[in-house]
């Protein structure tokens, strides 16, 4: 349902949604369906209250302005930084904090238990730390040995 | 004299950034509140601070530029959160000037500043500086554990590696046991080294003088011969009382750790259970405290012997011929390496391993309680299929751990054998030298035969030792994880309750999400309060916060004004009576499980609680009336009945709160008036918190409370809110009229 409709974007930093039927929608939120599986289709913009408003099937599909937008908005909401090496880990039993290298800078997670690690397909990982932030390992072979070890100890 | 005014306030500061701050207060300026930061805008990791001054709204991040914003009356500070990642928003009228962002690690601070924020622009700065804060995350401190709520529970230390050693807590009671058992190691190894002695003599004295024409001594051959059948004996003796001994204790051992582990488990939040799978839990009760015990009782055992027997024999050996012995000894620091350098390979191999079993028991607890949903989707190949999987991977792994150990003993006895020829050729070398006697030659190779097997068996213990390692891992993980729900320091007690509750700005979040938030309501003795809401609003989440399933993330919740965190579990919980959306009743009889939260309880009360709960007359047409097994493979139970019985179970207890999470969602409407009106006698004078989607059941409620996505919509009674045209209005209307349109057709709804 790739509706007709316009985006832009308020002062205060907020999406304005503009439908086919001329309905304006302050506050809209874009929203992946697939975040891990397939993040560029059924992306749905929902509205303040949680109701689905647009559906869209393929991100690639719009016009390149709105995707812009689209993805600027999504991108704070997508903090899933990629683990680069684990330089150190308190422990090998849980909880174990873990010092790291991500993509995003030098940081640590808490490990609360091995059960926080999730199987991605395609062999990618997702560990959740204490607070409930994602960390993913893209490639566990593209890891240096012995980060690659560190974290196998733990699968 | 301007540090003096500051330094109070300063304090507030984390201590790497007072100096950077300090630089920057006015004089008249003084620090109301700050929390640390830890993100960009641009969402990289950089450490920073966000302050609250008197004046204004200071932002210092890494490299970034630094910000600052006077407060003005349109200044204005909006915190939210999104998949562990917080924010606050800083805006001044309609124009967003700059959003902070942190992990939620700092969430709590964040809020601090937040409040104080709204605060000093009530009272414009004038109220003093407020508490220091939480050492960890800069929130507000409880004054009783000088840690604020939050942080409590991420203060829990990691465990040591060195878990075989903590078994020793299960073992300190059997101490005199272990002792003696020790002694008899000690002795009947001793006895089991005398033989290879005597032979030494019995070469030299006896056989070698007759092969050279000396008639045989037999005094001194039955001296010798005695003393080998002496030693056995002695040996036999000593071996059994100890292995007996050692078996008992193991087996006790054992079974502390696994109650232990068990209580302990009990005692654990729901959050810990939330996270774990059943399979998994069981596992690591059931076999690897069983791998423990064993490891206990035999090779523990075997492990002290054989190192006893190293020792002796090796000291032996050097007080007869210390070159000779040398050689001996040859291949040992080898095999010493070798178990090094396998040992930790094993370790991991073997806790991954058993990792695996629990996916193995894991596939199995997720789908033989869900056999009808499989059953019914036609899915049972693909559940066999992914036992297939847990199994392949069990054993591809068991391949690669085999693969590593397979040549490990092989190994060992390559080394032994040519240690044997070494020390064969190094002693017939000695002997033609004159430097030893036949005889020694011979106690040396008897000796060595014992000394290699033992070597032998102690790296085969290496494998059994790595195991129990692993598994005493897993029973620690449980035993160390602190319940994220702690029983306080010193309980308060109520002497009598009255049933007064009070949530004061209650929030909560699972994990990174949040579910309720600001959660204000007073709910006095007595009062009947009907909770409405979508689904997934949140009523079941705020009475779990009740009943102290889960502990609030903000704000309190007081019983008589007391806050429930300051209550025992025990003690606070009896005082509840809950009935669930999804009632469970455990193995056993009708009657065990009304009488469950009131083990004491006669059959007059249980037949009491179950006429009032409307179940009497169900229970009475079941074969055995309240002695049929219900639960697992028992007397199976419709929802409704079951949720009967849950209700009796509940009114048991005779408590003076009462809540009813859908407590009759599943009976049929003429049931359930009947159970309404059971309940109204017993809703009288106890406080009634209760949860129903078809609002006709809470007709009688004093105070409906509407929840909308985790916050409080409305409150009112019944006409109020329909007078409010509200929230509750519009589903009222709802259902009314698919009420009539049900009545129509000529079906209930
Ligand atoms: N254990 C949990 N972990 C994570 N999120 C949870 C958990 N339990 C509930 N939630 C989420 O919290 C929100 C509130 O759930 P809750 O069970 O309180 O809803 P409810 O109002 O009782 O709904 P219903 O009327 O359907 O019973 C839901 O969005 C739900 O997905
Ligand atoms: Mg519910």
């Amino acid at each position: 349902m790739n509706a007709q409709f316009t985006l832009e974007r308020s002062p205060r930093g907020r999406l304005i949604l503009t439908l086919a039927d001329g309905s304006c929608h302050h506050d809209v939120l874009p929203v992946r369906a697939f975040p891990l599986t397939a993040p560029d289709e059924f992306v749905a913009l929902v509205s303040a209250l949680g109701q689905e408003l647009v559906s869209i099937d393929r991100l690639d599909e719009l016009p390149a302005a709105t995707q812009q937008l689209l993805l600027e908005a999504l991108a704070p909401r997508e903090f899933v930084p990629r683990i680069l090496g684990i330089e150190k880990v308190s422990t090998f039993s849980t909880p174990s904090v873990w010092t790291l290298q991500t993509d995003r800078g030098p940081t640590q997670l808490t490990l609360k238990a091995e059960e926080d690690i999730r199987r991605l397909p395609g062999g990618r990982l997702l560990i959740t730390d204490n607070h409930g932030l994602q960390f993913m390992v893209e490639d566990q072979a593209a890891l240096d040995p012995r980060s690659r070890r560190t974290l196998e100890r733990f699968l | 004299m301007i540090e003096n005014l500051h330094a109070p306030s300063l304090n507030l500061l984390p201590p790497d950034w007072r100096a950077l701050i300090a630089a920057r207060l006015a004089p008249d300026e003084s620090v109301r509140a700050c929390c640390e930061t830890d993100l960009t805008p641009d969402l990289r990791y950089a450490t920073g601070v966000l302050v609250l001054t008197t004046q204004r709204l200071l932002h210092l991040a890494g490299a970034e530029p630094e910000h600052e914003w006077p407060i003005g009356a349109d200044l204005a500070l909006r915190q939210s959160d999104y998949a562990g990642v917080g924010l606050v928003e800083v805006t001044r009228g309609a124009t967003r000037l700059a959003v902070v962002r942190f992990s939620l690690a700092h969430s709590t601070g964040a809020t601090h500043v937040v409040a104080e924020f709204a605060r000093l622009r009530l009272d414009g700065g004038l109220a003093g500086v407020p508490p220091s804060p939480c050492p960890e995350c800069r929130g507000p401190v409880d004054p009783a554990s000088g840690v604020c709520a939050a942080c409590i529970r991420e203060l829990d230390a990691p465990p040591s590696t060195w878990t075989l050693f903590r078994l020793w807590r299960f073992a300190r009671p059997y101490r005199t046991q272990l002792f003696f058992g020790f002694l008899f190691t000690l002795g009947s190894t001793f006895a089991t080294l005398i033989p290879p002695y005597l032979t030494m003599p019995l070469m030299d004295k006896v056989l070698i003088p007759f092969q050279n024409g000396t008639p045989i001594d037999q005094s001194r051959l039955i001296l010798y011969l005695g003393g080998l059948l002496c030693a056995a004996l002695f040996a036999w003796v000593l071996g059994w009382a100890r292995t007996y001994l050692l078996a008992l204790v193991s087996e006790r051992i054992g079974a502390d750790l696994r109650t232990t582990t068990f209580n302990h488990l009990l005692g654990l939040s729901l959050e810990y259970f939330g996270g774990k799978r059943t399979g998994d839990l069981i596992s690591r009760l059931g076999s690897e405290s069983d791998r423990i015990c064993v490891f206990l009782s035999l090779h523990a055992l075997d492990f002290a012997t054989d190192v006893l027997v190293i020792l002796m024999t090796a000291a032996i050996l050097f007080s007869i011929d210390p070159w000779l012995a040398l050689t001996t000894l040859l291949p040992l620091p080898f095999i010493g390496w070798m178990i090094h350098a396998v040992r930790d390979r094993l370790r991991t191999g073997f806790e991954k391993l058993m990792r695996v079993w629990s996916e193995v028991a894991n596939v199995l607890s997720d789908t033989i309680p869900g056999i009808r949903v499989v059953k019914a989707f036609a899915q049972e190949e693909r559940e066999s299929k992914r036992f297939l999987v847990a199994n392949q991977y069990n054993l591809a792994l068991n391949d690669r751990l085999n693969k590593t150990w397979a040549l490990f003993a092989p190994t060992v006895s390559l080394l032994t054998e040519v240690g044997l020829l070494v020390v064969w050729g190094f002693g017939i070398f000695q002997i033609s030298q004159h430097e030893i006697t036949v005889g020694v030659l011979t106690a040396f190779l008897a000796y060595i035969g014992r000394f290699y097997a033992r070597l032998d068996s102690m790296s085969r213990i290496v494998s059994n030792t790595q195991k129990a390692a692993a598994a005493a891992k897993r029973i620690f993980d449980i035993l160390d994880h602190v319940s994220s729900v702690p029983e306080p320091r010193q309980p308060l007690t109520i002497p009598v309750v009255r049933g007064r509750i009070e949530l004061r700005e209650v929030g909560f979040r699972y994990g990174s999400r949040q579910v309720l938030r600001g959660i204000s309501l007073e709910i006095a003795p007595g009062e009947m309060i009907g909770l409405v809401g979508q689904s997934g609003s949140g009523k079941s989440t705020l009475v779990n916060l009740m009943c102290r399933f889960y502990d609030v993330a903000a704000g309190e919740i007081l019983l008589d004004g007391v806050d429930i965190r300051n209550l025992s579990l025990a003690s606070f919980r009896s005082h509840i009576g809950l009935v669930l959306q999804e009632p469970f009743l455990f193995f056993g009889t009708v009657a065990d499980n009304i009488a469950y939260g009131k083990p004491g309880a006669n059959r007059a009360e249980i037949v009491a609680a179950a006429r009032a709960a409307h179940a009497h007359d169900f229970i009475l047409r079941l074969p055995q009336g309240y002695d049929s097994l219900v639960g697992e493979r028992g007397q199976g139970l419709s929802g409704g009945e079951r949720q009967r019985v849950s209700i009796a179970r509940a009114l048991l207890i005779n408590p003076r709160i009462l809540i009813l999470d859908e407590a009759t969602s599943s009976v049929d409407t003429e049931t359930e008036k009947e159970i309404q009106r059971a309940l109204e006698n017993l809703v009288r004078g106890r406080t009634t918190i209760a949860v129903a989607h078809r609002l006709s059941t809470l007709r009688k409620a004093d105070r409906l409370v509407v929840l909308d996505r985790g916050r409080v919509a409305e409150i009112g009674s019944h006409t109020d809110l329909l007078a409010r045209e509200g929230i509750y209005a519009r589903l009222y209307q709802a259902q009314l009229r698919q009420h009539e349109e049900g009545e129509l057709a000529g079906v209930h709804p």
